[in-house]
C-alpha cells in the first residue's frame, strides 16, 4: 500500500510535481499516463525516496524520508527506464546484485540470498542464462533479467519506469503479462510509467493521469480514456475503440 | 540449472599470481652486485622463522636482509597499493581513466617534500611532509568539488582534483625554481624509487596500506553495486555518499602514504587493475584483491629492472614502468575483446 499525501516535488526552481495526493492498494497495479514531462518518472523517482519532496509518501504504512536507503530497499524495488547492466556481468552476478538490501554492508551474499536469486532466475526462465554476460543477451532476455533482479529483492512494491520502450510489440505485451503474473504470485503493488495508452489501460487496474505535475482524472480505463482527454493531454488525434470491457486507443491521421 | 553465485576470484588464477609474487620478491631479495643465489636465501628466510639454519654468510645477510628486504617489500607495499588504490578510484567514481593521484595526491606530496627538501628539513620528515601534502590536496579537491557541484556529480569532483593540481604543481615549480641548489634531490623524489628504502620506510608505510587496503577489500561487493550507477545503486539500499566518500578517504590515505616513501610511480594504478579487468574478470571481487597482489609483483620487478640495466647506476622507477609496462598493456589490449 503506497499513499502520498500533499506531495510535491521541485527540481532546481522548476515545480514538477505539485501538491499530489494519492494512493494505491496492496495487490494493485496503478498505471502512470501523461505526456512527456508531466512528471511520471519524478513521481517514481520520489516513491523511491530518490529526489526530495514536501508532503509525505508512505509505503507498507512506514514514511519514506524516516527510513534509511537500506529500509526503503527492502520496501521497493525499481527498474529504471534504462537500467545500466554492465556488459561482463553475469545474470547470476547481476540478479545477486538485488539482494544487496538484505546483504550487510561488508558482507557477501549467504545460502539464502543465492537461493532467492536462483528462484527469481527460474521465476524469469532464464536458468539458461545464469553464466551469460548480460552483453550477450537479446533486448527481451535483457529485460527479463532486470525484471528477476527486481523480483530478487523481495520488496512488496515494485515501481517500473517505462518497462517496455525498448521492447518490440510482441516483448511489450510478454513483458507486461510476465509482471502481471509476478505480481499474483507474488502480491506485488505495481506503479508503472507507461508511454503506450493501449496498454496501460489493458493492464493496470487503475490509470492515473499527469499533466504539468497534477493529476488530471484517474479511475479505471474505460472510465477515464476518452478522445477529448487525450487530445487535450497529448494534443494527439486518436479513436477511442471500446470492446469487450477494454479500451484501444488507436492513433489518427488528423 | 547451473548454481547461482558470483564468480570473485577464479581459484586458479588467484594462486597463479601468489607464486608470481613470491618469485618477485625471492628474485628481488636474490639480485644485486653481491651475487648470493636463491636457495640460501630460501634457506635464510626459513631460519628467520626457525625452520633449519641459514646458508648464508653474515656480511651476505646483512645484504640481503638489510639492504634487499627493506627494499623488495616497500616496492610490494607500494605497487599493491597504488593498484588497489586504482581498482578503488575506477569503481568509486565509475571511470576506467581515473588513477590514485587523481584528487591531487601526487602535486600535494610533490609540494610537501620539496618544501621539506628546500627548507632543509630533516630528512626523516621528508614522508611526513609528503603525507601532509597529498592529505591536504585531496581534502582540498573533496571541499571544492562539494562546494560546486553537490555529491551528485562525479566529474566535479574530478575537475576539482584537476584545478588543485594545477595549483599545488605551479606553487612547487615556484619554489622548487627559487632554490635551484635542491633542483636534483626534488627531481630525484618526484621521479620516484626506491633506492634509499629502509625498515623505518616499510614500518611507517604498512600501517596505513595496511588500513586501507583492508578497507578496499571489503568493499569489493558494494564497488559491483556501485557499477549499476548512483541512483539504481541507491535504489539497492546503499548510501552511495557514505560510500563513494569512504572508499575514496581509504584509497587517498593509502596513496598518500605510498607516494610519501617512493615518489611519485605513474601508470601502476591505471594499468594494473585494467590488465585484471582484461584477462581475468570485470567483477570488482576479482579486480580488487588480484590489483593488490599484482601490483606487489609488477612494482618488485620493476624495481629490480631499474636497478640492473645500468648498474651501478639506476633507473627512475617510472621510466622502467612506463617503458615496459606499456608494451605489455598494449598487447593485453590487442589480444582480448573485454573493454572495461
Amino acid at each position: 500500500m503506497i499513499e502520498l499525501r500533499d506531495v510535491s516535488v521541485k527540481l532546481g526552481s522548476n515545480r514538477v510535481i505539485g501538491s499530489l495526493s494519492a494512493s494505491v492498494e496492496s495487490g494493485e497495479w496503478v498505471g502512470l499516463l501523461g505526456p512527456n514531462g508531466a512528471g511520471k518518472t519524478t513521481l517514481i523517482r520520489a516513491i523511491a525516496g530518490l529526489v526530495s519532496y514536501e508532503g509525505s509518501i508512505a509505503v507498507e504504512g512506514r514514511s519514506i524520508v524516516e527510513s534509511s536507503r537500506r529500509e526503503v530497499a527492502k520496501l521497493i524495488a525499481l527498474v529504471p527506464q534504462k537500467p545500466e547492466t554492465p556488459p561482463e556481468l553475469t545474470v547470476a552476478e547481476y540478479v545477486l546484485l538485488g539482494r544487496t538490501p538484505h546483504i550487510a554492508y561488508l558482507a557477501t551474499e549467504s545460502r539464502d540470498d543465492r537461493l532467492a536469486a536462483e528462484r527469481a532466475i527460474a521465476r524469469l526462465g532464464l536458468q539458461k542464462f545464469v553464466e551469460r554476460p548480460l552483453g550477450s543477451l537479446s533486448g527481451g532476455e535483457l529485460q527479463r533479467a532486470v525484471l528477476a533482479r527486481a523480483l530478487a529483492q523481495e520488496a512488496p512494491v515494485l515501481l517500473l519506469d517505462e518497462p517496455t520502450s525498448a521492447l518490440d510489440l510482441g516483448r511489450q505485451q510478454q513483458a507486461l503479462e510476465l509482471v502481471d503474473e509476478l505480481r499474483g504470485d507474488a502480491q506485488l503493488t505495481v506503479v508503472s510509467a507507461m508511454h503506450d495508452v493501449s496498454l496501460a489501460g489493458q493492464y493496470a487496474d487503475r490509470l492515473l493521469l499527469l499533466d504539468a505535475g497534477d493529476v488530471v482524472a484517474e479511475g479505471a480505463a474505460v472510465d477515464v480514456l476518452s478522445e477529448e482527454l487525450i487530445s487535450q493531454l497529448y494534443g494527439a488525434s486518436v479513436r477511442v475503440v471500446r470492446e469487450n470491457g477494454s479500451v484501444y486507443v488507436l492513433p489518427k491521421r488528423r | 540449472m547451473t548454481e547461482v553465485r558470483a564468480r570473485g576470484v577464479p581459484g586458479g588464477w588467484g594462486v597463479a599470481m601468489l607464486v608470481v609474487l613470491a618469485a618477485a620478491l625471492l628474485v628481488g631479495l636474490a639480485v644485486g652486485p653481491v651475487s648470493t643465489g636463491i636457495w640460501p636465501i630460501a634457506s635464510s628466510a626459513l631460519a628467520h622463522v626457525g625452520l633449519g639454519h641459514s646458508r648464508l654468510s653474515a656480511t651476505d645477510s646483512a645484504i640481503v636482509w638489510q639492504l634487499r628486504a627493506p627494499r623488495v617489500a616497500l616496492a610490494a607495499l607500494v605497487g599493491g597499493m597504488l593498484a588497489i588504490a586504482g581498482s578503488a578510484y575506477q569503481g568509486a567514481f565509475r571511470n576506467p581513466l581515473v588513477d590514485p593521484y587523481l584528487l591531487g595526491a601526487a602535486a600535494g606530496a610533490g609540494l610537501g617534500a620539496t618544501l621539506a627538501i628546500t627548507e632543509s628539513v630533516s630528512g626523516g620528515l621528508l614522508p611526513v611532509a609528503a603525507f601532509i601534502g597529498a592529505s591536504v590536496a585531496v581534502f582540498g579537491a573533496y571541499v571544492l568539488g562539494r562546494s560546486v557541484g553537490g555529491s551528485r556529480s562525479t566529474g566535479t569532483l574530478i575537475l576539482a582534483g584537476v584545478t588543485i593540481t594545477a595549483f599545488m604543481t605551479a606553487i612547487q615549480t615556484f619554489v622548487q625554481q627559487q632554490h635551484s641548489d635542491t633542483l636534483q634531490e626534488v627531481y630525484s623524489f618526484l621521479l620516484g624509487g626506491f633506492s634509499s628504502a629502509t625498515w623505518h620506510d616499510v614500518w611507517i608505510s604498512a600501517p596505513y596500506i595496511g588500513v586501507s587496503s583492508v578497507v578496499i577489500l571489503l568493499h569489493r561487493r558494494v564497488l559491483d553495486v556501485l557499477s549499476l550507477g548512483d541512483e539504481e545503486a541507491a535504489s539497492l539500499g546503499i548510501d552511495v555518499r557514505r560510500t563513494r566518500l569512504i572508499i575514496v578517504v581509504a584509497a587517498t590515505i593509502g596513496t598518500a602514504a605510498a607516494v610519501s616513501v617512493s615518489g611519485l610511480i605513474g601508470f601502476v594504478g591505471i594499468i594494473v587493475p585494467h590488465t585484471v579487468r582484461l584477462l581475468i574478470s570485470t567483477s570488482y571481487r576479482a579486480i580488487v584483491p588480484l590489483a593488490l597482489v599484482l601490483g606487489g609483483a609488477f612494482v618488485v620487478l620493476t624495481d629490480i629492472l631499474a636497478r640492473t640495466i645500468m648498474s651501478p647506476a639506476e633507473l627512475p622507477i617510472g621510466v622502467v614502468t612506463a617503458f615496459f609496462g606499456a608494451p605489455f598493456f598494449a598487447v593485453v589490449l590487442r589480444t582480448t575483446r573485454r573493454i572495461g
